[in-house]
């Protein structure tokens, strides 16, 4: 995908705009000058039209949890296949976590990570190390990091199984403003299970990963951002029990976020049945009584963003015995169109909160500035059609994995692409 | 011609994966084929020429000998031209991938291959990829089809029907693939199932295979036709499941002691091999109530019945 630069004053034409934070949805145009925002339901005269034909036109979407492989592991993904997908799925900007090789617990990497991102419209804000070499045992230069461009700190696929060690990372990071996101497993409770322990896992013969593993690190992790003041986000939360453990802590007034995945949101345990690679993640997929709980607590805000957890795989990963295969799905490409179908047009979310939940609320978490369709702001825009029908086809993605559940499922919403500045990046091109 | 071979076909699906969502007729028509087939092991010759031409590979991925000896002897039975591939360890320790050794089965034109794997879900994974029919010998603790129906051709030439059996299943249940694959053939042809044993071998939400379940063994005696002991993995102790052999033995060990105190002792299967003095006394397992010799040559008729099944359906009719 290359990015194409946009006519110096464009007008895009019948869209629905929507940004919840101006409490703005309404039928209209737009007018982009020079990388800004000249005018909002003003006509179009003197521009360069787009026929947007209701495409939806809103702030550009963050998704807070990706996994770009680079470096070390290029054959999945590559910061631009992965800024790419980003582009095509409707993304302006992502965080990536650390895990690389090798890992982003270090400035140079993490500087390099954004040199190698600014050749993309898609912005990339990297996600360092709670630890060096996630290895669990010594804190990383937080301080440097974030001054080199890090917006928050992870183990991500790890845990910090050292509670003391949590306990320090709470409050050093306290210097940063920036959180300490959490993936919330007790490796011992998880044992050699990979997938949610159940009747299911029963039936199918594969060890389980009880709720437990998530709940308790859950838990342990909310007392200590409680304790420490520190701040706290919570990734991929997947059980109800550990969603009831966010909510009682905010309530106590603990400084704690939370993000749910589509994945999480939309499919079960059942998935797994029939034994496919690409139903095996981190956390595992659960009950109905988990989505359920979930998505109730989407609607009552337990949770301030939807994130992907976007994991790339090469085949050699995938196509293997269930026990064997690597745990992640990807999600760049699906996520609106899912949640879109699957939410909005159910009528359990409204659109306007949809767009809150992929822009306003995973930026506020790591404390970005969120764009705005007002005028004098930045062009950062996502477009995507609401009543566009198409069939998940994995060869047409993106990203240089094609490890999604979500082949051959027809879905209504999809994304075109994105608007950054002065150029346009997206799967298709919009005026033409 | 195919369609002759369609109506000739006593299985619905091409493959034997599971026991599964097998119907009971089907599970039935099986056994009754065993039991005809049976005859050939008793003859001077013991050996037919139904599967002649027909290539059958064993792919074992996991030690196994009674499993792997039995298909064989089965095989050589029905004049298959058979082939042995033993290799332990996944794809992760060994040069070839589950995937390249699918496509060279493919490139060798195999007719059948029967598989056993560590890791659940395999015979479907080469189903998938395989013009080949797949039998499953064992994958994991999942499914274990053959070992249930020589269990259930047993019980049938014990009992003469298995309706209303009264079958409970005792030991490792967590980790067992002969447990599943015989809940689901006793529950399609009839029988009440119970599981017994230590909370820590039982499997999450395992009621939810409408069975009974105990951790009291002299219960499941009292209450039970015919028991099935299972094969305790010695290495169940070791990654923490039980505080030591000696306490399941006291605690779930059949002995002759605890059968004395029953009206009537059941009928004993064991899949095999035994742990004498682990799961089950030597003096039960010698004794006139076992029948586990009994199911081993069983297992031969069966495993005839289903390759015949399977990958001559026209003569099988």
């Amino acid at each position: 995908m290359e990015s194409v630069k946009l006519p110096d004053k464009l007008c895009l034409k019948n869209t629905r705009l929507i940004d919840p934070v101006q409490n703005l949805d309404q039928t209209g145009d737009l007018v982009i000058e020079n990388g800004k925002i000249s005018a909002v339901n003003a006509g179009c005269s003197g521009a360069r039209v787009w026929d947007m034909n209701g495409a939806i036109v809103c702030p550009g979407f963050f998704d807070i949890h990706v996994h770009l492989r680079e470096p070390g592991f290029e054959d999945a993904e590559t910061i631009r296949s992965g800024q790419e997908a980003a582009g095509g799925g409707g993304f302006t900007a992502v965080a990536c976590m650390p895990n690389t090789m090798p890992a982003l617990d270090h400035a140079g990497v993490v500087r390099w990570v954004s040199e190698e991102a600014a050749k993309f419209p898609v912005a990339v804000h990297p996600i360092a190390a709670i630890t060096k070499q996630r290895a669990g045992e010594e804190l990383t230069e937080m301080v440097e990091l974030h001054k080199a461009g890090a917006v928050a700190f992870s183990d991500d696929g790890g845990y910090v199984e050292n509670s003391d060690l949590m306990r320090r990372a709470l409050e050093y990071s306290l210097l940063t403003n920036a959180p300490i996101i959490t993936h919330a497993e007790d490796f011992k409770l998880t044992g050699s299970g990979v997938m949610h322990e159940g009747a299911v896992s029963t039936r199918l013969g594969l060890a389980g990963i009880p709720r437990l593993s998530e709940d308790i690190a859950t838990v342990r992790d909310l007392m200590l951002a409680e304790y420490t003041g520190g701040r706290l986000h919570l990734a991929h939360v997947s059980t109800e029990g550990a969603l009831r453990a966010l909510e009682d802590a905010v309530k106590r007034g603990a400084k704690v976020t939370a993000e749910v995945t589509p994945h999480h949101l939309l499919l079960t345990d059942k998935a797994v049945q029939g034994y496919s690679t690409y139903t095996k993640m981190k956390p595992p997929l659960r009950e109905e009584s988990d989505t359920k709980a979930l998505i109730a607590g989407l609607k009552n805000r337990s949770f301030a963003a939807i994130a992907t957890d976007h994991a790339p795989h090469t085949s050699d990963l995938k196509e293997v015995p269930f026990d064997e295969a690597a745990f992640g799905i990807i999600g760049l490409e699906t996520a609106v169109g899912l949640i879109w179908d699957k939410l909005v047009m159910t009528e359990q979310i409204t659109a306007s909160y949809m767009v809150n939940l992929f822009c306003a609320g995973p930026r506020e978490i790591v404390n970005l500035p969120v764009p705005a369709i007002k005028v004098g702001e930045a062009v950062e825009l996502t477009v995507f059609h609401p009543d566009e029908k198409w069939t998940v086809d994995t060869a047409e993605f993106y990203s240089k994995s094609n490890n999604s559940p979500y082949a051959g499922w027809e879905l209504t919403g999809r994304p075109w692409g994105i608007l950054k500045g002065s150029l346009w990046a997206g799967r298709i091109q919009p005026g033409f | 011609m195919a369609s002759e071979k369609k109506k000739g076909r006593i299985l619905s699906s091409r493959h034997l994966l599971g026991l599964e969502g097998m119907a009971g007729e089907e599970i039935a028509n099986i056994l009754d084929t065993a039991d005809a087939l049976k005859e050939i092991l008793d003859r001077p010759i013991k050996k037919v020429p139904t599967l002649r031409g027909v290539t059958v590979v064993n792919l074992f991925f996991e030690a196994s000998t009674r499993t792997r000896l039995s298909f064989e002897l089965a095989e050589k039975r029905l004049s298959a031209d058979l082939m042995n591939f033993s290799t332990s360890g996944s794809s992760v320790v060994k040069g070839e991938t589950l995937l390249d050794t699918a496509r060279n089965i493919e490139a060798m034109r195999i007719d059948v291959v029967v598989v056993r794997h560590q890791c659940p879900g395999v015979p479907g994974f080469l189903a998938d990829r395989l013009s080949s029919v797949v039998v499953n010998a064992g994958d994991g603790a999942h499914e274990h089809p053959t070992q249930a129906l020589l269990d259930l051709l047993t019980l049938r030439q014990k009992f003469g029907d298995i309706k209303g059996l009264k079958v409970a299943i005792i030991g490792d249940i967590a980790h067992s693939r002969v447990v599943k694959s015989n809940i689901y053939g006793l529950k399609a042809l009839g029988a009440e199932v119970m599981v017994c044993g230590p909370p820590t071998l039982i499997p999450r939400d395992v009621e939810s295979l409408q069975v009974k379940v105990t951790h009291n063994v002299d219960k499941a005696l009292e209450w039970a036709d015919t028991i099935n002991v299972l094969r305790l993995q010695l290495e169940r102790q070791k990654s923490g499941f039980l505080p030591s052999l000696r306490e399941y033995y006291w605690t779930f060990g059949i002995t002759m002691e605890r059968l004395s105190r029953l009206r009537e002792a059941p009928v004993i299967l064991h899949p095999g091999p035994m742990n004498r003095g682990v799961e089950i006394e030597s003096a039960v397992a010698d004794s006139d109530y076992a029948v586990i010799l009994d199911q081993v040559t069983n297992g031969v008729a069966v495993r005839m019945a289903v390759l015949v099944l399977l990958s001559a359906p026209e003569i099988a009719v």
